[in-house]
């Protein structure tokens, strides 16, 4: 009798907070090859795409734009295109976001929506250099 | 040589607070070396299998690999965890009674301990793959690896022997408040490793946040802190934590010291 008590809460631990909510679409888009891609872009000064997506680009350690600004209280799609042959980790413990993203290659991180304010963020692998800041408004 | 220093020893102090906390739990246990040994071999040979397949791992589930597997990871150690503290509560009474009649360490079974071995592992893997990652993008932009080996080396060293000072530190602690001191802080790990386990979630877009700032304590205890940044090592500690890993937190913390207690009841209804 305890034994299924037990089952049950074990269950209930892992799957009730899932179960409860409403579950969001999963993300669908996936990276493409990039370094075709990359090889002609230029640095820019700051990229608002689509609907909510951005992009930030990692070239020489350095993250372009260093600030980027953002609507608030808006789910963010945010492209990260490393441009440099060694790997960058892109982390933020305002954001709670860290990937890692191979050299030459992109990933996408899923931000928001932010509450106004600044959202502080760095390449872990090179923090004296890399580093910049997300502003919701 | 400092930017490799630097990196190498807090990732390592991060493993190092996980390993070592395991190591001061078992104390008592035979040939627990053997285990958590081998699952600190197992991590660093899973780190390295893991920085070779980075960019399989980032772009499967639509891009949103790293985060599942990341959160697979931790919840695995999450379970684990709490069958070795559920397992140590039942025979936490016999342990001691035995202890004090006999004056040194029994044999356990070993069941337990291949927990251990997959949790350390868990723990080093995470941080040996942003090592692995981190150490082939320096070696392959820089003309001085050596200098950025002996700074590995050293970072390495470093972690090492804070890991070790924290053992034996934990070790002048009398046996029995240890146990239960050292089980509660496994307790306390699995929760935070849910609660992380379950920020990936958000990430992946899996789960919702509900509310994304549950409050703001960076005035009280910085992320970018020495102590926020252990803190969030051990415990996941965030200084603005989301309702869903409040909830994730809350539940594994419950649910394990819940079911610990009801084991041990029954353990002492047992034998009466």
């Amino acid at each position: 009798m305890r034994c299924a008590f037990f089952f049950i809460l074990l269950n209930l631990m892992v799957t009730f907070p899932v179960m409860a909510a409403d579950v969001a679409p999963a993300m669908e888009k996936s990276a493409p090859a990039a370094s075709a891609v990359l090889e002609n872009t230029k640095v820019p000064e700051a990229i608002g795409t689509s609907d909510g997506e951005y992009t930030l680009i990692i070239k020489d350690h350095q993250f372009a734009p260093a600030r980027l600004e953002v609507p608030a209280d808006k789910a963010i799609k945010l492209t990260v295109k490393n441009m440099d042959t060694s790997a960058e980790e892109f982390e933020s413990h305002d954001l709670k976001r860290e990937k890692v993203i191979q050299g030459n290659s992109e990933a996408q991180i899923n931000i928001g929506p932010l509450k106004a304010g600044e959202y502080k963020f760095v390449g872990e692998f090179h923090e004296d250099s890399a580093h910049g800041v997300i502003v919701a408004k | 040589m400092f930017a490799s220093f630097l990196l190498v020893l807090r990732e390592v102090m991060e493993a190092a607070l996980v390993v070592t906390i395991v190591m001061a739990a078992t104390r008592k246990v035979q040939r627990r070396e053997l285990y958590i040994g081998a699952g600190i071999l197992l991590g660093i040979l899973g780190a390295l299998l893991i920085a070779g397949f980075t960019s399989v791992i980032s772009n499967a589930f639509g891009g949103a690999g790293q985060e599942i597997f990341n959160a697979f990871v931790l919840f695995t150690a999450v379970v684990l965890l709490a069958w070795h503290v559920v397992w140590m509560s039942s025979h936490g009474r016999e342990l001691t009674a035995e202890l004090k009649s006999v004056g040194h360490d029994v044999t356990i079974g070993t069941k337990p301990l291949s927990a251990l071995a997959i949790i350390v592992a868990a723990a080093v893997l995470r941080e040996g793959s942003e090592i692995v990652l981190f150490m082939q993008g320096l070696l392959s932009g820089s003309n001085d690896q050596n200098t950025l080996f002996i700074g590995a080396i050293l970072g390495l060293a470093g972690g090492i022997i804070f890991g070790a000072l924290l053992y034996f530190g934990m070790l002048r602690i009398p046996l029995g408040r240890l146990f239960s001191a050292t089980n509660g802080l496994l307790i306390a790990i699995a929760a935070g490793m849910a609660a992380k386990a379950a920020n990936y979630l958000i990430a992946a877009n899996i789960i919702p946040e509900w509310q994304p700032r549950l409050w703001d304590s960076s005035a009280f205890l910085s992320d970018d802190s020495f102590a926020g940044s252990t803190l969030s090592a051990l415990l996941g500690y965030t200084a603005t934590p989301s309702g869903m890993q409040i909830i994730f937190f809350a539940f594994t913390l419950l649910g394990i010291l819940s079911m610990a207690h009801f084991v041990k009841q029954h353990a002492a209804t047992a034998k009466i």
